[in-house]
Parts: structure tokens; C-alpha cells; sequence
């Protein structure tokens, strides 16, 4: 009898269907795009010069995030320092070296568990191995080398994919020329997938720069009254500071909360951004 | 000359493929690590009172029931929503929607993964939080509902990314098929398309639960962080505390190799066997296809 009667207005049916569906995608999108502008217009009020190049003050409540920009900055760069020419050459490996066996297959699983680990845990395992079996302490050093493994996945996978995407005629040419397997790889191969593997690169950082919890014990500080001067020293980040201030500081100024939302939003979205910009900009102009 | 360009391109060489190697190590160095700080638990702690309903460190209670029950209310309430909006936009991005609203819709997505957790948690205290403690009239508005409904929207680009590519890989001629019997393009959607994608739609649905259970951030900060043990319905609307919230809210404050210490090394061993669960039976499904592993990832 239903099954009659949807036949029959199987037309009517697909129009409400149709709209439904739609309808939940505007329901997903919509709040993202509020969102960021929510915190786009109420952070903007508190933005300010001195708030971006000041230290906090009254116990946070007043004063600016420049220790935290530069915390960020600098375990974003720790994180890079260490993933990129690993997850770089382990995609190379897989997309170039590696035959299609079990142990290969076993990297693939190890790198889809890596991308699943929770970020706490990396917490933990970073306080386990780098703070206090390595002795790095709670430093840059020890959150930046937590961070790193954490992106690692996202660094190989992405750029591994670039790199599959170089035409095969393109290796056969170059060592028909006498090139070597090496030089075919540095000169030809990663240089036709640089943009892809930028783009991965920046998808990874993206990560690292947002994420809290696996810094919450390997090095974030929650309050330095200045710059860390080395590695081994902890370090004030912009996600750690947000924590801190929406829930550990009683009647903390609403203004300082959404601009310090905002700075790090944008810090984020300036690296999502540009590395979507990257990947469509190759697809237009790729001829192969 | 041509003798240093070969030692030099096998010194390479072999980098390359130790860096290969690398994410077996640290898998295998992570487990080694939560083993070695977690399994102490076991010789410190009773199972039986490791499986009670008291958390309370301080005076020596370590029931974690409470924990994990938290952990999955606030999961389940967050697949209930991102399942079916990550699988409904899904299906939008890939069968129904016209090709510039796929173009927005995409990065979109793509964007709402990247947002920091702790920006979402934020305005889950600033806004969600109040906005559904007058509306649902509750005492709080830091409940395992607000995390739910966070939550959901974190692990909806897990789901809508994985399925859309699963509905991408389905072959045309399966929808093309369908339409020349009559079928309209709603009936191909429902019983050709999804069908065919399911194992793939599944897999988004695993790593989408996946996602949810390991987010740490936002938890803490909206779900009120009452270590109680929540069975009933209503406790979806008190105040809970999940597993991973435990572990970022308490570690900062233990005394280094204490028994307290160690069970929260113990409660990340078992996050991570799920995590590797759920990856492995995931990703089983995934082999098949390899263009959609390498999709997760990225």
C-alpha cells in the first residue's frame, strides 16, 4: 500500500526529499559560516595594536597576546622543523620506493592509527617519552617533537598523493636520460608535486597550530612574563591561552576572550585559506 | 665522481626508506610508552574498585564506570546528529547539488575541520551553553548534551568527507542504469547509489564515532565535568565527564609516577586500543579502495 503510493508520487516524493537533503546541508553549513563571523565581529572590537603586541597584565585581564602569537609561532615552526622532511620522505618512500607487500601495507595501517590517535593521548605519550624520559622538560623542544608526530599522517597522506600524480611517463623519460632513481625523484618528481605537497604541509601545520591538548603537559605555559628564550623553556600558546582564559581566570574581561578567539581563528583560517588557494590555483594551470 | 653520486643516492636512499618506516616506531613507541606508565595501575588499583562508580582521586577512588559512561552518551549523542547531517550533506555535495554549490560547499566543510577545539569549546560556554540552559530550562547548561551537539559538528567532516567519497566512487553507469528503468533520481540515491557505497558509508560512520570519542577540548569545557555515572536518559541533560577530559583536566595536577598518575596513563591505553579498533576494522573496509584511504587522512 505505501510502497504503491510512493510509486505513484515517486515525482513528489523526490521533490521533498530533495529539499530535505538540502536543507540539512544549509543546517551544516550555516553554522560554520556564523560562527566565524560571529567571532569575527565580536573579536574585532578588541583587537587592537596594543592588544596584539602587548604582554597580559592584572592577572590576564588586561593586556594583550603577543607572548602567546609568538609561543604558536614557534611550535608551529618546532612542529615543521621535525615533520616535514619525515612525512616528505616517507611519502616519497611510499609513492616511489615502496612495493606493494605486507610490510607496506603495515605502514599504511600505522600512518591511518596515527591519524586516529586521540590528541590527548599524544599529551600523554609526549609527557611519557620527550618531558620526562628524555628529560626535555615541559619546553618547545618536547611539544613541538608531540605535535609533529600527531601531523605526520596528514603531511604523508596528502603528499603522497601529490606526488602519485606525476604522470609515470615523466620518471621513464628522466631516467631514459640517464638521470639516476634520486636525482629523477628531487629534480622531476617533487618538483612537479611541490604545490600539492605545500598544500599538505600547511593542512598539517593547520593542526598543530590549533591543538591544545597535546600541549597541555609537554610545554604550554599558563602565564610567562617573558619571551622563552631557548627550546627548554616552556612557552605561553595562543589555543592554551584561550583555554586558560574562558575557564580557569573568574571575571575575566569578555573583550579579551573573543579577541584572543579571533587572532587565533584567523592564524588558522590564514593557513586553511591558503592552501586551498594553492590546490585550486595548481588544478587550473596543471597540464598533465 | 660517479662513485660519490652512489654513496650519496644510497645514503639517501636509505633515509628515505627509514622515514618510511617512522609511523610504524611511533605507533609502536606510543603503545610502548601508555603501556609502560599505565600498566602500574594494575598492580596498584583493584580491578574491582578500577570497575566501581566512585572517581574520586584524591581520597584514593578510581572507579572509571563513570568516565566511560560519559564518554559514551556524549558520543552517541554526537553520532546522532553527525551521522545523519554528515551522510545528508554527503549525498547533497555529491548527487544533488549543482557543481558551483559544490564548489562552496567543499572547502566549507574542509573549513569546519580545521577550526580549533578549543575555539568551538569556547563558544560553547559563551553561547550554546546559555542559549540551552533557558530554552531546555535546566539548571546548567554545561551538559553531555552540549558536548553532544559540539561534538556532532566535529566529526560531521569526517563523516561528510569519507562518505562523498564513497558515493564519488560508486560507477555512473550504476545511476545511469537505474534512471533508464524509470527510477527517478531520489529512488537511484536511496536504493543504487547508497547501497552500492555503503561499506564506504560505514567507514565514515566508524571514523566519524572515532573522532568524537578522542576529542578532548571541548568536552572539558562544556560537558560540566561531574565524574557521575550516566545511564539514564536524563543524564544526557546533567553535567558528565568523559575520559579524555579526565586525562587533560587532571594530568597537569598529579605527582608524577602516583597511582593517580598511572591510571590516567591506564584510561589513554584504553583510548587508544579503541582508537586502533575502529582504525583497523576501518580501514579493512578501506583497502579496497585505495583512493579513499589516502582521503581520510588528508
Amino acid at each position: 500500500m505505501t510502497t504503491k503510493f510512493l510509486a505513484r508520487h515517486r515525482h513528489a516524493v523526490q521533490r521533498i526529499g530533495f529539499i530535505a537533503i538540502t536543507l540539512m546541508a544549509i543546517a551544516t553549513v550555516l553554522p560554520i559560516i556564523g560562527t566565524i563571523l560571529f567571532i569575527l565581529y565580536k573579536g574585532g572590537a578588541a583587537v587592537s595594536w596594543e592588544f596584539l603586541s602587548g604582554f597580559p597584565h592584572d592577572g590576564m585581564r588586561a593586556g594583550g597576546v603577543f607572548p602567546a602569537i609568538i609561543g604558536t609561532l614557534y611550535l608551529t615552526l618546532g612542529t615543521a622543523v621535525f615533520s616535514v622532511p619525515l612525512g616528505v620522505a616517507a611519502a616519497i618512500y611510499l609513492s616511489e620506493y615502496a612495493k606493494d607487500n605486507q610490510w607496506t601495507r603495515l605502514i599504511r595501517l600505522a600512518i591511518i592509527n596515527l591519524a586516529g590517535i586521540p590528541s590527548v593521548v599524544y599529551g600523554l605519550f609526549g609527557l611519557g617519552l620527550f618531558v620526562l624520559f628524555l628529560k626535555f622538560g615541559t619546553s618547545i623542544l618536547a611539544a613541538s617533537l608531540t605535535l609533529s608526530i600527531m601531523t605526520l599522517p596528514v603531511i604523508i597522506s596528502t603528499s603522497e598523493e601529490a606526488l602519485r600524480a606525476v604522470p609515470q611517463s615523466f620518471r621513464t623519460v628522466s631516467v631514459s636520460l640517464g638521470a639516476t632513481r634520486w636525482q629523477t625523484i628531487r629534480r622531476i618528481v617533487v618538483k612537479e608535486a611541490l604545490p600539492g605537497i605545500i598544500t599538505g604541509i600547511i593542512l598539517g601545520l593547520e593542526r598543530a597550530a590549533g591543538e591544545t591538548a597535546p600541549i597541555l603537559f609537554t610545554g604550554a605555559a599558563f602565564f610567562l612574563p617573558r619571551l622563552p628564550h631557548s627550546p627548554f623553556d616552556a612557552t605561553m600558546a595562543l589555543p592554551y591561552h584561550l583555554f586558560v582564559i574562558s575557564t580557569q581566570v573568574p571575571e575575566m574581561p569578555i573583550q579579551i576572550q573573543y579577541g584572543t578567539a579571533l587572532v587565533l581563528l584567523v592564524f588558522v583560517l590564514t593557513l586553511n585559506l591558503s592552501a586551498t588557494v594553492i590546490r585550486s590555483r595548481t588544478r587550473a594551470k596543471r597540464q598533465w | 665522481m660517479e662513485k660519490s653520486l652512489n654513496w650519496q643516492e644510497f645514503i639517501i636512499t636509505r633515509a628515505i626508506k627509514a622515514s618510511g618506516y617512522s609511523a610504524i616506531v611511533f605507533v609502536g613507541l606510543i603503545f610502548f610508552f601508555l603501556l609502560r606508565e599505565g600498566l602500574p595501575t594494575l598492580g596498584e588499583v583493584e580491578i574491582s574498585s578500577l570497575l566501581s562508580v566512585r572517581w574520586y582521586p584524591i581520597e584514593n577512588y578510581f572507579g572509571v564506570l563513570p568516565l566511560i559512561t560519559g564518554s559514551l552518551i556524549v558520543t552517541i549523542g554526537a553520532a546522532l546528529i553527525a551521522v545523519p547531517f554528515g551522510i545528508g550533506t554527503a549525498v547533497f555535495i555529491s548527487e544533488i547539488a549543482p557543481r558551483w554549490a559544490r564548489e562552496i560547499l567543499k572547502p566549507l566543510v574542509e573549513l569546519l575541520g580545521g577550526l580549533p577545539s578549543v575555539v568551538l569549546g569556547f563558544l560553547g560556554i559563551l553561547v550554546v551553553s546559555p542559549y540551552l540552559r533557558v530554552f531546555l530550562d535546566l539548571p546548567t547548561g554545561l551538559t553531555a548534551f552540549t558536548g553532544s551537539l559540539l561534538l556532532g559538528g566535529i566529526a560531521v567532516p569526517t563523516v561528510v568527507s569519507v562518505a562523498e567519497d564513497a558515493l564519488d566512487a560508486v560507477p555512473r553507469a550504476y545511476r545511469e542504469g537505474a534512471w533508464a528503468l524509470g527510477a527517478t533520481r531520489w529512488q537511484t540515491i536511496w536504493r543504487v547509489t547508497l547501497p552500492a557505497a555503503r561499506s564506504g558509508v560505514l567507514t565514515a560512520v566508524m571514523l566519524g564515532v572515532g573522532r568524537a570519542i578522542g576529542e578532548t577540548m571541548t568536552v572539558m569545557m562544556v560537558t560540566g565535568n561531574a565524574p557521575v555515572l550516566a545511564i539514564k536518559l536524563g543524564s544526557l541533560f546533567s553535567p558528565v565527564r568523559t575520559m579524555t577530559a579526565t586525562i587533560a583536566a587532571e594530568m597537569g595536577e598529579v605527582a608524577n609516577g602516583s597511582t593517580h598518575y598511572h591510571v590516567l596513563f591506564f584510561i589513554g591505553m584504553v583510548l587508544f586500543l579503541i582508537s586502533l579498533i575502529v582504525n583497523i576494522i576501518a580501514s579493512s573496509v578501506v583497502f579496497r579502495a585505495k583512493k579513499r584511504a589516502e582521503r581520510i587522512l588528508s
